[in-house]
């Protein structure tokens, strides 16, 4: 598990039935790229995180494929459809294997 | 033929724009292996999708950039003078609000960014930007 990962998420937490809304996504993730050099001059291994899914009430709303050009504390910002009131689900995966999720519920106003 | 100074001056200039497109180099090889993976060999056009990134970033390390092509299945973002072209795909569900992006980038040095959009039709769009990068962003 990749060191002091966490994931922060904006979600509106009510919109009317049939809204597009904007999620913005946050990660804390060194995203070490693989091409940088430690003091000895060996190439420090890539570390990243590969891939982003956000699901609403189970179905996807996207699904990214990092690569290592992705910055630092990768950020995303997407819109999504709000039919009905639910739970939005936000996974990150990293090279290491490791997955980190977070949810947030939203309301129909 | 007459050899009247026009009609040098017609040959030459003719002579030599034959040769400098016959000089030209291979462009952006590992780009364009990129984008034919990405549309399986099919041809690109332009427009319809709309790709956002600064004229100028102050920092290679974080490049702000969105990209948005309604009507589109996945795009694909590219940063043609990277080490590696490849910068991140969207891929968009039934959920998607819209057909659009935003993310920070890593480039490393002033380069043209691309985006290639895979429409629902099946054909392929596509946008650049150039952005001049002042420090870049690869830690180098």
């Amino acid at each position: 598990m990749a060191k002091g990962v966490k994931p922060r998420v904006k979600v509106p937490k009510s919109a009317a039935a049939g809204d597009v809304i904007t999620i913005k996504t946050l990660i804390s993730h060194k995203m070490e790229s693989g091409v940088r050099k430690d003091g000895d001059g060996n190439i420090i291994p890539r570390s990243i995180i590969n891939r982003f899914v956000a699901d609403f009430n189970g179905q996807n709303i996207i699904d990214v494929t990092l690569e290592p050009a992705i910055s630092t504390n990768p950020y995303f910002q997407f819109d999504a459809m709000v039919p009905e009131a639910g739970e939005f689900k936000f996974t990150w995966y990293d090279d290491d294997g490791s997955v980190y999720e977070t949810s947030k519920k939203i309301k129909i106003a | 033929m007459e050899f009247t100074r026009r009609n040098i001056l017609a040959l030459g200039s003719g002579a030599f724009a034959a040769a400098s497109f016959a000089g030209m180099p291979a462009f952006a090889s590992k780009t364009d292996d990129a984008i034919a993976a990405f549309t399986g060999g099919a041809s690109v056009a332009e427009g319809g999708i709309e790709l956002t990134a600064p004229e100028i970033a102050e920092n290679g390390n974080t490049v702000p950039v969105s990209v948005t092509a309604p009507g589109a299945v996945s795009i694909m973002l590219l940063a043609t003078g990277n080490p590696t072209p490849a910068v991140a795909t969207f891929n968009f569900g039934p959920m998607a609000g819209a057909r659009s992006g935003a993310t920070r980038i890593r480039l490393a040095k002033t380069q043209d960014v691309v985006a290639v959009a895979k429409m629902e039709d099946g054909s392929f769009r596509q946008a650049g930007a150039t952005v001049k990068v002042t420090i870049g962003g690869c830690g180098g």
